[in-house]
Parts: C-alpha cells; sequence; structure tokens
C-alpha cells in the first residue's frame, strides 16, 4: 500500500513537472468502446525463498559428517556424503546457499547495515558449532566447495610445508578483505570472486570459468587449493576447529610411530613427531614471550600504518570511487570515449562535483577501516610468528587440528586401524 | 606444562570463542527479518541492456513486462517499431525487439495491445528504452521471481550503472507501475 503510494506521488510529481526528468504519459490512456478489459500482468510468487528446509539438511548433513568422521571412522561413507552434499548443495541447490559467503550478510548484520534472516545466521552458525565441538567436518563432506575439489583430488602432492605456510596468510587477507568491503558498502568479494558457482550452474562469465578451472587442474596436484589458500570462512571454521572438543584422529587408539602415515594427508594437515626438540627451559621460554609479547604490538601498529597509507588504493574496490575516477578521466581526456556508467551518470541528475564529493567521503570512510584491517593482519602475522616460534616437543603423528579438514583420508594408512576388528574379535 | 592446564586452557578458549560467536550473531539476527528478494526499479532503470548479459542464468531472469493500465495503445509505438520502420506492420524488419518478443494485435480503431511472450523475452531492455523515449513508460523491466536463483549477491545488481537493484520483501516481490490517480492520466 505504501509503495503504492509512494509511486502515485511519484506519478503526480512527474505530471506536474512536466516530465522532464522521467518524461512518461505523453500519450493520454485510451477509453475503450469495444468492452476490452485490460489482461493480467503475469508477476509470479518467488519460486523458493524459505531457506529453513535447507537449514535442517544441512544440520543432518553435518552430523552425519561428525558420525562418520569420529565413530565409524570410514573414509567411504566421508566419500559418500561429500557426492551427496555436491549433488544437493553445490548442482541442485546451485551453490547459493553457502555458509562461506553467509560471512559478510553475517558482518553487514553485525555492523548494523543490514538486517538478517535467521536461516543465513544458522547457516552461517551450524558448521562452526559443530567444528566447535568435532572439528571441520563442514569441509569434510558438506560443502559444496570444498567437495568438488576433494573428488577431483586424484594424484595429490605434498607440498614443503613453508609454502604451505606463507600461501595460508592468503585465507586471513581475504577474510579481511571481506570484511573491509562489506564495511565500506563495497558489495560481496566472496561472492563476486566465487570460482566454483559457475560449475554448478553451467553458466558463467569467462573469467569465472578460467578461475575456477584454474582451481580444479591445480587440484588435481595440490589438494583443495581453494579451501587452503583463499577460503575466508576456512579461517573461522580452523579457529573453532582449533578448540574442538573431539576431533578426528589419524589413529583410533596409541600410535605406534610407524610412519606409514607420514605422506597420507595431501593437504599438509599431519603434524610429524618431533622427539628430538628439546622441551624449552622455564627461562628460555619466559624469555620468548617476553619478545614475541613485545613485538606483537609492534607488528600489528606497523600492519595499521600501512593499512592507513594504503587506504585510497583500497578505496577503489568501492564502485563510486572507480566511477568518480573514470569520469575525473574522462574530463582530463585519459579515456576514449565513455563506459555504461559513466554514459548512466551523465544522463542522470548528479553533477560531478557532487559525485567526487561522494567518492571523498567514501575515502576517508576507508581510512581507519583500512587501518583496522592493516592492524588485523598484523596480529595475523605476529599470532603465526609466535605460534611457529613456541612450536613444543610432539611425539606422535598427529592432526593439525586447524588445518585438518576430517576428510579421513589418512584413516586407511594406520595399521592400527586394521586391527580394529582382530582386536573387537578378540574382546569378544 | 601439564596435560591438565592443556585441557584447561582449551576449554576457556572454547568458552570464549562460543561466547564470541554467540554475542555477535546475537547483535546480527533480526528475528523479524523475512526473505528478500532482489528487484528493478523502474525509475533507476537507464536500459543499459546489462540485465541480459550480466544474470548468472542464461536466458537471464530479467523479462520485460507490460503495465497495459498506463499503455496508451498507440499505432506507432516506440516499443515495437524500430524508429525507422517503414510500415506500422509486423514485419521482422519493423519490430525493435531482437527476438521478436513482443505480439500486437488489434483491438480497436486506433489501439492496438502489445504483449510480451515472456518465453522467448531475453531482457534487453530495447523495447523499455523505445517505450520511455515515444511512449507512456509502461514496458519496464522486472525480475521474474520464478526464475531468479535468488543469488546472495545479484550479479547484475553488482554490473547495474543506474543502482536500480534492491532488495525488496519476498512477500511484494515486484515494484509495477500503476495508473496514476484520477483515472486516465495527462489530460
Amino acid at each position: 500500500m505504501k509503495l503504492l503510494r509512494t509511486l502515485t506521488l511519484m506519478f503526480a510529481a512527474v505530471v506536474v513537472l512536466g516530465g522532464l526528468a522521467w518524461a512518461e504519459f505523453r500519450f493520454p490512456m485510451p477509453e475503450f468502446e469495444s468492452g476490452y478489459e485490460y489482461p493480467e500482468m503475469h508477476t509470479p510468487p518467488p519460486g523458493r525463498t524459505n531457506d529453513l528446509w535447507d537449514v535442517v539438511l544441512l544440520t543432518c548433513a553435518l552430523g552425519l559428517a561428525a558420525w562418520f568422521v569420529l565413530k565409524r571412522r570410514s573414509r567411504p561413507a566421508v566419500l559418500g556424503l561429500t557426492v551427496c552434499s555436491l549433488a544437493y548443495f553445490g548442482f541442485w541447490r546451485e551453490g547459493c546457499v553457502c555458509p562461506v559467503g553467509s560471512i559478510q550478510n553475517v558482518a553487514e548484520g553485525v555492523l548494523g547495515l543490514e538486517v538478517v534472516s535467521i536461516a543465513v545466521v544458522c547457516f552461517f552458525l551450524l558448521p562452526l558449532v559443530f567444528a566447535l565441538f568435532f572439528g571441520r567436518v563442514f569441509c569434510a563432506a558438506v560443502c559444496p566447495l570444498g567437495a568438488l575439489q576433494e573428488v577431483v583430488a586424484v594424484r595429490p602432492v605434498i607440498l614443503p610445508r613453508a609454502v604451505d605456510g606463507v600461501l595460508g596468510i592468503v585465507p586471513y587477507l581475504y577474510l579481511g578483505l571481506t570484511i573491509l568491503a562489506v564495511a565500506t558498502g563495497s558489495g560481496y568479494l566472496i561472492c563476486q570472486y566465487d570460482p566454483f558457482v559457475g560449475f554448478f550452474r553451467f553458466g558463467a562469465s569467462l573469467n569465472m570459468f578460467l578461475a575456477g578451472g584454474v582451481l580444479l587442474v591445480t587440484g588435481l596436484f595440490i589438494g583443495r587449493p581453494y579451501c587452503r589458500f583463499l577460503c575466508p570462512y576456512g579461517v573461522l571454521l580452523g579457529w573453532m576447529s582449533r578448540f574442538s572438543k573431539w576431533h578426528a584422529s589419524i589413529t583410533p587408539r596409541e600410535c605406534i610411530q610407524c610412519r606409514l602415515c607420514e605422506e597420507a594427508c595431501p593437504y599438509g594437515a599431519i603434524n610429524v613427531p618431533t622427539p628430538d626438540k628439546a622441551p624449552l627451559t622455564a627461562k628460555e621460554g619466559a624469555r620468548k614471550l617476553g619478545v614475541i609479547l613485545a613485538l606483537a604490538p609492534v607488528i600489528v601498529a606497523l600492519g595499521a600504518c600501512t593499512g592507513l597509507l594504503s587506504h585510497t588504493m583500497l578505496a577503489r574496490i568501492h564502485p563510486t570511487v572507480q566511477l568518480a575516477q573514470r569520469i575525473a578521466g574522462e574530463e582530463a581526456g585519459r579515456y576514449q570515449g565513455m563506459t555504461i556508467e559513466s554514459e548512466a551518470f551523465r544522463a542522470g541528475v548528479q553533477t560531478k562535483e557532487e559525485l567526487y564529493a561522494e567518492a571523498h567521503a567514501v575515502r576517508a570512510d576507508f581510512k581507519w577501516k583500512s587501518a583496522v584491517f592493516g592492524g588485523f593482519l598484523g596480529l595475523v602475522l605476529a599470532a603465526m610468528l609466535a605460534s611457529l616460534s613456541m612450536a613444543g616437543r610432539r611425539d606422535d603423528y598427529e592432526t593439525d587440528r586447524q588445518a585438518c579438514v576430517s576428510c579421513a583420508r589418512c584413516f586407511p594408512y594406520c595399521p592400527v586401524e586394521k586391527d580394529e576388528g582382530a582386536v573387537a574379535e578378540q574382546k569378544t | 606444562m601439564s596435560a591438565g592446564n592443556t585441557i584447561r586452557r582449551r576449554d576457556f578458549m572454547r568458552a570464549a570463542a562460543a561466547l564470541g560467536v554467540g554475542g555477535a550473531l546475537w547483535k546480527a539476527a533480526a528475528p523479524a527479518a523475512g526473505a528478500t528478494v532482489w528487484q528493478i526499479d523502474p525509475q533507476k532503470c537507464v536500459q543499459c541492456g546489462r540485465c541480459a548479459t550480466e544474470c548468472v542464468l542464461s536466458p537471464s531472469a530479467v523479462k520485460c513486462v507490460h503495465s497495459y493500465q498506463i499503455c496508451g495503445y498507440c499505432d506507432l509505438c516506440g516499443g515495437y517499431l524500430q524508429p525507422s520502420a517503414r510500415e506500422r506492420d509486423t514485419g521482422a524488419e519493423n519490430e525493435l525487439c531482437p527476438v521478436s518478443a513482443i505480439t500486437r494485435t488489434f483491438i480497436e480503431d486506433p489501439f492496438f495491445q502489445y504483449t510480451i511472450d515472456e518465453a522467448l523475452c531475453v531482457g534487453c531492455g530495447k523495447c523499455v528504452k523505445g517505450c520511455a523515449l515515444f511512449g507512456n513508460g509502461s514496458l519496464y523491466l522486472q525480475v521474474k521471481q520464478d526464475l531468479c536463483v535468488h543469488c546472495n549477491e545479484c550479479a547484475i545488481a553488482k554490473a547495474c550503472p543506474g543502482d536500480a537493484y534492491r532488495r525488496i520483501p519476498a512477500e511484494q516481490a515486484y515494484l509495477l507501475k500503476a495508473r496514476p490517480a484520477g483515472g486516465s492520466g495527462q489530460e
């Protein structure tokens, strides 16, 4: 009703202004004599917006995944569930009920820019809660992006630790940029650069297919490149999984140090024992901790400064800034012709000065938000350095709780596992 | 560091993580927020043609709709005929629509009804431009909600130069033009 009133008012305004800005109603509406009746307009209701059913399915899938990984310890079962998730969340739902992307909606909600529906919050929350209890079972068998890469990882090679570690910073960068983009109203980066959604829908731009294709081909040899070196949601899941109550372990019982699982993990998530490493003495540990604690604020401050200094560059992700730059460039004769955006701008009512002022305001808005983004990256860097230097002694082969996606690939490698049946028989 | 200590720290961190996530969501979640859908504000549309090319679907979920109530039923229709058309007939060389999705039907002298064949329409907006330039603006683009897959971020919205896309409540999923109050328009 309100809409109708607004529209009516708008029409009245148009008529009063003589239709300068929006010329319409040039011709009177005919008065028919033949008893003609206006046909109905075809405005079908939304096909599917109620995601509650998907929330139920997601919960079931997560529960099953946790059961398969932790209780059944069955790789074939996990793989089966992976394929089902790929079929449903990927191809049937076309990759757009997605906890990865929900980060952005939730961030908008937390920042008070948008209201978020309960279904979206559930989608964001459920995998995290499950990770807090069972590890990253969402990555293992539910996430369609992970599933697609899981099924193509046929000849995975193990990357050197250093490469793994350095590339592992990229997801933090992506997460930070995503939040920065949401906070400044620059759009949803994760959705714009989703590499696989084009496959799920059997249609996308060439760039999207190229990016997805490169990742999939890489994924044949380097397991789950998106999950490990890009996925921003993986960062959050990793944090949760690190403190998970239960977690997949390579061996069901005691590790016998047989080294058979050493090369089992294509995702570099198995920590090898370091029995030779002498434990730190209290004094050494205290000194190291002191250095780290003293260095951390410096690194964070450096990051924040870098962020602040690069805020004009970062502001270029905002469409208004892009348009202002384009218009300024056209005015200065740096570009030939017009883009659709600049054409639409010139046809509109906004003046150049207003646009420049708006872009200036956006840049100013980026200032301290870029600093926070830089500070966050600094903090991540500091935490990584700390964890590198504080790593203690390890006696057994263990999963790296943060990096492990609970895919169960390592289970069959463990000879203790194979004994399970025999042990069970002995017991009876 | 004893095993007991480690576990206690882990418990603490777990509780802290749960608190953090819970607190953030308590702030984020709005129980009243219903489902929303993408829609085009016809007042902001600049008929750039990107609706036909940017949608993740092919053909696009955007189609032309016709508000019959505000149509002039003109014989010389700016949305139907090429500006350079020699004849006012259904010849393909005279039609503006590249896929011939508009049907022209004689009603009574001198009025013609124009109907969009949605199965053919690609949402290019050529007729919308013609109607806005020479007619009443009764032809305009809308997202057909039965076709739309409701992307989290609409690919067309991202590319729209007029900033015409926005999310609206799913119960009222169209932004339709209506006949102005007082009957038959500009008289």
